[in-house]
């Protein structure tokens, strides 16, 4: 290990304790960052106390007023389940087709943003930052947004989840493209083979598995997510959840929170064997 | 090793003839797909989309200068420190939920059907819509930022003890051993053996959840649960588009920073 010469601030102001070995030579041992750390956190958390209004005491003393409407959803009313098959198919319909368009949108745009693909650093930049700014746009704002332009229901819900599976599939994609290994493409390349034909035989086989991973693994969250998004009237069951819960009516919200985690379970161990088939 | 002297033409026959398990899998996607398009529907604005689109994306690209600048309690730079604070506490609350659940969750530590069940738990857990967690805490606290903390650190803990549990399921059981024929206290065990083991993934963990719990914060806005999500929510549902653009771009620049920051601190975290 080989010490830079000037030491860092903190190495500075608290002096690192010095060893001298049996040979004579000497080993410093710089303090550990732990107590600058820990001071930092409290300061957060201090400062963040004081915005938010925390109050422990608040907490521990209302805290059973969380359950009452808990409580109120048992048991949950099963004859109701009848109206809720259909939003819970329109959701995962919705993230279905959301996820599967948001993930054939991104590939161009993920080769256009990969650097070992792309000379042109402009380009990959450009490509770069326009990922990072879609992911950081909030789904709801979205929704929100495609409902006023296609109106309410689950087309404006379904461009949600493209715009957002987008986002992130696309980002994990340039990371996978640009750790590929590039001798296959510079082989074909060599070869006189075109660059789209190179990149479909040489990288395309070897991001696929990883990338269909990804999209079911974003699939999963995206039903989850979906149940928020009727919430803006994007349709699917947010919409009836939220209608529910403005009636008071929980004994149907329980049975809405029931089928929506069966279909969640479902879901995720469906996509889990197809993951573990993948890999 | 005969297969060599075949020509590429007699290698490629010799090829395993896939095509069928492909076209069924290409056939059983596009019905899905096909089945579900059906759920598409919309009510249409009557062609006026487009004009829509136009207004709203004009007003998000002239953000009003005077909310960006101003340190009022009803500026954004107040707004987005409220969910910086707000993102920040749970994360720290859910984890301090989490961590006692992820240990109760892990296989290697105790009999498997605890585990399971903690699990379901912890699942269960998850699915509940955050809307749903941020109305049952404002009948707790009342609407504002301290609803949207514990509404933040209720849906970390999903994701929270996962990650944990798989960190604690990836423990190197030698180094125990060999503190303990060492001669080391239980203590000295937990201290030297087990922290040093955990933390670094942990912290790295609760890094990038509050970086998620900051783009979620939006979501808590809806119920009035504090944050910048509810000046958003308001300033859409009335059209004011400009104020939207401001929102948005102190949001998108915060994320932003607060993103490439927290992989910078997650790389150093795994170089140790």
């Amino acid at each position: 290990m080989k010490q830079s010469d000037t030491p860092k601030l903190y190495d500075r102001i608290f002096k690192p304790r010095k060893y001298t070995l049996e040979n004579g030579k000497t080993v410093n041992e710089r303090h550990s960052r732990l107590p600058l750390v820990l001071i930092l956190l409290l300061a957060a958390v201090i400062v963040s106390g004081e915005v938010t209004g925390f109050s422990i005491t608040t907490l521990l003393g209302r805290l059973n007023y969380f359950f009452v409407m808990l409580f109120d959803m048992f048991p949950p009313d099963w004859a109701y389940m009848k109206d809720v098959w259909s939003p819970l198919w329109d959701t995962i319909k919705m993230s279905l087709l959301g996820s599967v368009i948001g993930a054939l949108l991104c590939i161009p745009a993920a080769v256009l943003s990969s650097s070992n693909l792309i000379r042109n650093r402009a380009v990959t930049a450009f490509f770069k930052f326009f990922f990072s700014v879609v992911r950081t746009l909030p789904t709801l704002v979205v929704a929100l947004i495609a409902t006023y332009i296609f109106g309410l229901g689950t087309f404006a819900g379904t461009v949600a989840i493209a715009v957002f599976t987008f986002a992130y599939c696309g980002k994990i994609l340039y990371e996978q493209i640009e750790t590929v290994d590039m001798g296959a493409h510079e082989a074909l390349e060599a070869l006189g083979i075109g660059k789209l034909s190179a990149i479909r035989y040489s990288v395309w086989p070897q991001v696929l598995p990883s990338f269909l991973s990804t999209v079911l693994f974003c699939f999963e969250g995206n039903v989850r997510y979906a149940s928020i998004l009727g919430y803006v009237g994007a349709g699917g069951l947010g919409l009836i959840l939220n209608e529910k819960i403005g009636w008071r009516e929980y004994p149907r919200v329980g049975m809405i929170l029931i089928a929506l985690f069966v279909a969640v379970v479902a879901i995720e161990s469906l996509s889990s064997w197809l993951r573990s088939k993948l890999t | 090793m005969n297969d060599i002297k075949l020509t590429p033409a007699e290698m490629l026959s010799k090829e395993p003839r896939k095509w069928i398990t492909t076209l069924l899998a290409v056939l059983v996607t596009v019905m899905i797909l096909a089945w579900s398009g059906s759920a598409l529907e919309s009510n249409s604005t009557g062609g006026s989309g487009l004009s829509v689109a136009k207004g709203i994306f004009l007003g998000i690209l002239h953000p009003t200068a005077s909310m960006l600048f101003t340190l009022g309690t009803n500026g954004v730079p107040y707004l987005l420190l409220e969910t910086m604070c707000i993102a920040f506490l749970g994360t720290l609350v859910g984890a301090v939920i989490s961590i006692p659940l992820a240990f109760l969750g892990a296989g290697n530590i105790v009999p498997k059907p605890i585990a399971i069940v903690c699990r379901v738990i912890v699942m269960a857990i998850r699915t509940i819509p955050s809307f749903v967690y941020g109305l049952m805490f404002i009948m707790v606290t009342g609407p504002g930022a301290f609803a949207g903390l514990l509404t933040m650190s209720v849906c970390s803990i999903g994701m929270l003890s996962k990650m944990f549990i798989e960190t604690i399921e990836d423990l190197d059981r030698g180094i125990l051993e060999s503190l303990s024929a060492a001669g080391c206290t239980v203590f000295d065990k937990i201290r030297y053996g087990i922290i040093p083991q955990l933390m670094p993934s942990f912290a790295s963990t609760l890094i990038y959840r509050f970086d998620m719990n900051l783009r979620d914060a939006t979501v808590l806005g809806i119920v009035g649960a504090g944050g910048i999500g509810a000046p958003l929510i308001f300033a859409m549902n009335s059209y004011r588009w400009n104020d939207v653009g401001a929102i948005l771009l102190g949001l998108v620049i915060l994320v932003l920073i607060v993103e490439w920051i927290s992989s910078k601190l997650r790389t150093a975290l795994m170089k140790g």
